[in-house]
């Protein structure tokens, strides 16, 4: 008889994704050749985005442990303590590029899976914010995708109910043919009750919960493990489609069984689906698994193994269950109508054990698909530094009033008014601030109690770009900087690692670099790494994307009676502007917007200044010393004090401009500083703590009137300011520019 | 006052509202599941509470108005119990027909979110008896659609009755006649798009929306 012809070409691996190498070993682990179902599990198992194959060795020097550390990288999101018995629960991930293919729903379950990531560990899910980055504003999809981006996560964080409360918006070339959305979900829970993933026993009882299977999504994991080139809207049918009115009922099914003592571990299913969720379950807690496919809730007719275990359809999970809990598990998640399977157990054969048609589909040990995984090191090269610019040799603007108000029109200044309203930010009704006020963290209180988390993320891509070894220590400087204007401690941050391909040694070298970068600072301010994700390959036909590694930071204040947000100056307030002004105008909003130049060494950070700094304005807050901070961050101090005027209604006179390079000292991008507002009775006691301390503090103007103004320089009424700043979007979106 | 909280499929703003409730009662309302087909007994006061019920498939509220609970609130609400709902819960009574006209989809057809200013319409109501005619108050919106429509008679009838209690002072929806919220010809079930129930406290959304829960309450 003439042996079967086999079924695994190399085409078929190549179509898998998979390297000649990396199949070597498949097939030296199974001993045989795998099936296409095998092939399948193996080859999104060890895609990028599952297995983190280029960044896994540089994502392991991130600090990652703390004193409020309850559980950092390696489960579905990183746990802090809160005190009290509370914790924070919290991840950031991105969803480019489903979102750049269909906007909407690449969007929308982008929101969806992040809420699952922290549901799935015992959270309740209390805010999201998102990063947001898109093209030129002129480019013909931009409008399409931020119209899209924007309805697709208001509609499913809207309808989940978990207000929308903070984020960020950028627009710039490098991202015409790949946009970054980047959601973040922060969740509460009580410390002693947080659930993992790691299975546990033999013969226990394998629940699926949620959404049927259907045939949307498949291969998303590998898609998003490749670059995109013009035809990639053929892979349109791989972008899942969200049904946030499941997500909700899963919410409070899941919270209302985590509240027994039913669930042994518990998994979203994420990217890779079922294939994932069952063998991280299974790799953690050392067990074997075995699921009967026959039993998997199913939306089409016909569905093939292969396609069942790739199937990436939203708003599901897996759970083992203790046995003897079976009937409770089937009557909560019934009366909540969601679709619920008893699927398979736990058992002691190490293996992955697929049956389906009475037919054993897919045997394979489960322990290579984790621990085999490719772990890879590329080579990298160190992005070339660049001339450190002096504000003395860059042309300083004749027309103040024009500077201005085309940074405060510009698009990455420019109100997002537009966005925001378009979120939830309220329901739950524990929103303190958010983007309404445009300040620097978002804040939302601990449900009953009078302490409150902030919240906020950040990254400047163009410093990234220009050095990342700098660019990466300054996301995470911003963010910490951030939830110290509002009064937080900060406690740990997640991250999401945006880059091109890191085939490309230099691509690689910025990946390196920035991981190092923000290592160097999270040391600094012990603030540890807790959980993230690493988007690779976001390139459009060779062309990659600004290195964008997003950083999504929280804190906490312990005291609602003592935090601050940019918005309480009173009129006769002095303004104070701690930290050093050298007037850094390399990679500068103001050389962008004005002089349509993107060169020079971007503002480098000084971490030691940057803790004493922050740590004082932090006790300044805390002893009720300011009325008011904001952090001075892109377009320095001019864009700090319009948005100070803006969020308080009082306006503002700037009074100590230099007469040499001012537009240094208004614009300039240097670090490690933050404007604050006090009442006249403060300035000395002020100014002569930070003195003692050897903190750079100095008087620069005053609170009150209807202008924002900076002698010898700009002198406009805020209301034409705010117009400039709050009309450029909406002209946009209408089509108007 | 005992008063209750009815909970459906993706109701988000239930806890919003048992928040508020227990603030100005001073008691936990009780939590009904939307299978439920009978009020207890000793409840004065019924918040449909804010949200997606049933993902707002078909048609914002339709479904969730087709709930067994709300048949029990319909009949009981005839004779006389005081009924609010707010946004989504607003969306179900229109379906239940227990308050005339619909809400379609935003005039901008965007979903929005935003502090509204409202204008009280007068205060011989149960509703609006604590605050003055005429005078201002600042109620979060946040909705999809929150576009009140009726036909001309209709609306003609709530004009001439006294029934449009709160109106936009910035349509924030395309809403008929700026309408933010009605009542019944019996004064005793109230609807609305703002969210009242989310400006309870200093803190968040301001406290502008205490007075409506005060006067309701009052008349029980």
């Amino acid at each position: 008889m003439a042996r079967k012809k086999s079924e695994i070409t190399p085409e078929v691996v190549a179509e898998h994704g998979l390297s000649e190498s990396e199949y070597e070993i498949v097939l030296d682990r199974l001993g045989r050749e795998p099936n296409l179902t095998e092939l399948g599990i193996f080859s999104v198992m060890w895609s990028e985005h599952c297995s983190y194959k280029s960044s896994r060795r540089h994502l392991a020097k991130f600090l990652t442990t703390g004193d409020r550390v309850i559980q950092g990288p390696g489960e579905n999101a990183g746990v802090i303590d809160i005190d009290d018995g509370d914790a924070i629960i919290f991840k950031m991930e991105s969803h480019n590029h489903p979102s750049f293919i269909e906007p909407y729903q690449g969007a929308a379950t982008g929101v969806g899976g992040i809420m699952r990531d922290v549901f799935t560990m015992g959270a309740r899910p209390i805010a999201l914010l998102n990063a947001l980055r898109f093209g030129e504003p002129d480019h013909p999809k931009t409008r399409t995708l931020v119209n899209g981006v924007v309805a697709g996560i208001g509609g499913y964080g809207n309808c989940v109910g978990v207000p929308t409360v903070g984020g960020e918006t950028n627009f710039h070339k490098g991202y015409n043919g790949n946009i970054l959305v980047n959601a973040m979900c922060v969740g509460l829970a009580r410390a002693d009750n947080v659930f993992y993933s790691a299975a546990k026993g033999v013969g226990n009882p394998i629940f699926y919960v949620g959404s049927k299977t259907g045939r949307d999504g498949i291969h998303g994991a590998t898609m998003a493990s490749a670059e995109f080139d013009d035809d990639s809207e053929e892979k349109r049918p791989t972008v899942q489609v969200g049904d946030p009115f499941t997500e909700k009922l899963l919410i409070e099914a899941c919270l209302e069984l985590m509240a027994t003592d039913a669930i042994i571990a518990i998994q979203d299913m994420g990217a890779a689906g079922l294939t994932s969720s069952s063998i991280e379950m299974a790799d953690k807690g050392g067990v074997g698994i075995e699921l009967h496919l026959d039993k998997v809730p199913q939306r089409e007719p016909n569905m093939t193994a292969y396609e069942m275990m790739l199937s990436e359809s939203q708003e599901r999970m897996l759970m083992v269950i203790q046995p003897g809990k079976e009937q409770l598990a089937f009557d909560i998640f019934e009366k909540w109508e969601l679709d619920v399977a008893h699927i398979g157990k736990t058992t002691d054969t190490g293996n992955l054990v697929l049956k389906h048609h009475n037919k054993k589909v897919c045997d394979i040990p489960i322990s290579p698909l984790a621990d085999d995984a490719p772990n890879l090191d590329r080579p990298h090269t160190k992005t070339a530094p660049r001339d450190v610019l002096k504000a003395a040799d860059i042309h300083e603007t004749q027309d103040y009033n024009d500077a201005l108000t085309r940074i405060m029109s510009s698009p990455n200044i420019a109100s997002k008014r537009w966005i925001w309203e378009q979120y939830d930010r309220h329901v739950m009704s524990d929103t303190v601030d958010s983007s309404q006020s445009g300040g620097d963290a978002a804040i939302v209180r601990i449900h009953g109690t009078n302490k409150a988390v902030a919240i906020t993320t950040d990254c400047t891509p163009r410093y990234v770009e220009a050095d990342p070894y700098e660019g990466g220590k300054q996301c995470v400087a911003e963010t910490w900087r951030n939830l110290t204007c509002v009064g937080a401690d900060p406690i740990a941050i997640t991250d999401c690692l945006n880059f091109g391909n890191p085939e490309r040694p230099e691509i690689m070298g910025q990946l390196v670099g920035a991981i190092e970068g923000m290592n160097e600072a999270c040391h600094a301010f012990d603030y540890p790494v807790v959980s993230g994700n690493v988007s690779l390959y976001n390139e459009t036909n060779g062309q990659a994307i600004p290195p964008t590694p997003a950083v999504g930071g929280v804190g906490l204040i312990p005291d609602l009676h003592k935090f601050t947000t940019l918005t309480g100056a009173n009129a006769g307030d002095t303004l104070i502007l701690i930290g050093e002004t050298t007037g850094w105008l390399g990679c500068s909003l103001y050389l962008t917007e004005i002089l349509s130049r993107e060169d020079g060494a971007p503002p480098p950070v000084d971490l030691a200044v940057e803790k004493l700094n922050g740590d004082y304005v932090r006790k300044l807050i805390r002893n009720r010393r300011v009325t008011a901070v904001h952090d001075l961050s892109d377009g320095g101090l001019a864009v700090t004090a319009c948005e100070m005027a803006f969020a308080g209604g009082q306006g503002i006179h700037l009074s100590k401009a230099p007469i040499e390079a001012r537009h240094g000292w208004l614009f300039g991008e240097d670090q490690a500083r933050y404007l604050v507002a006090v009442d006249k009775n403060s300035v000395n006691p002020v100014l002569s703590t930070a003195k003692a301390k050897g903190i750079v503090a100095q008087v620069v103007g005053t609170v009150g009137g209807d202008r924002v103004r900076a002698d010898g320089a700009f002198d406009l009424s805020i209301a034409e300011l705010r117009k400039a700043n709050e009309d450029w979007l909406p002209a946009l979106m209408a089509g108007d520019t | 006052m005992q008063t209750a909280v009815i909970r459906f499929p993706a109701s988000n703003c239930d806890r919003d509202a048992a928040v508020a409730l227990e603030k100005i009662t001073g008691r936990k309302p009780l939590i009904i599941w939307h299978r439920e087909t009978e009020l207890p007994a000793g409840v004065g006061f019924v918040v449909m509470p804010g949200g997606f019920s049933y993902g707002d498939y078909l048609r914002s509220g339709a479904i969730a108005s087709r709930s067994p609970i709300v048949q029990d609130i319909k009949a009981k609400s005839e004779r006389g119990l005081a009924v609010a709902g707010f946004c989504n819960g607003f969306q179900i009574l229109t379906e239940a027909g227990m308050l005339p006209g619909a809400l379609m989809r935003n005039k901008n057809l965007k979903f929005v979110c935003r502090p509204e200013t409202l204008t009280v319409t007068h205060s011989d109501s149960k509703f609006t008896s604590k605050y003055k005619a005429k005078s201002e108050v600042v109620f979060p919106v946040a909705h999809h659609d929150g576009n009140y429509f009726a036909d001309k008679e209709t609306v003609g009838r709530l004009e001439k009755e006294g029934r449009v209690l709160f109106r936009y002072t910035d349509n924030p929806n395309g809403s008929i006649n700026d309408i933010a919220g009605i009542v019944n010809a019996g004064g005793n079930v109230f609807g609305m798009m703002p969210h009242p129930e989310r400006a309870i406290d200093p803190l968040h959304g301001g406290t502008d929306g205490i007075d409506l829960f005060k006067s309701i309450l009052e008349t029980l």
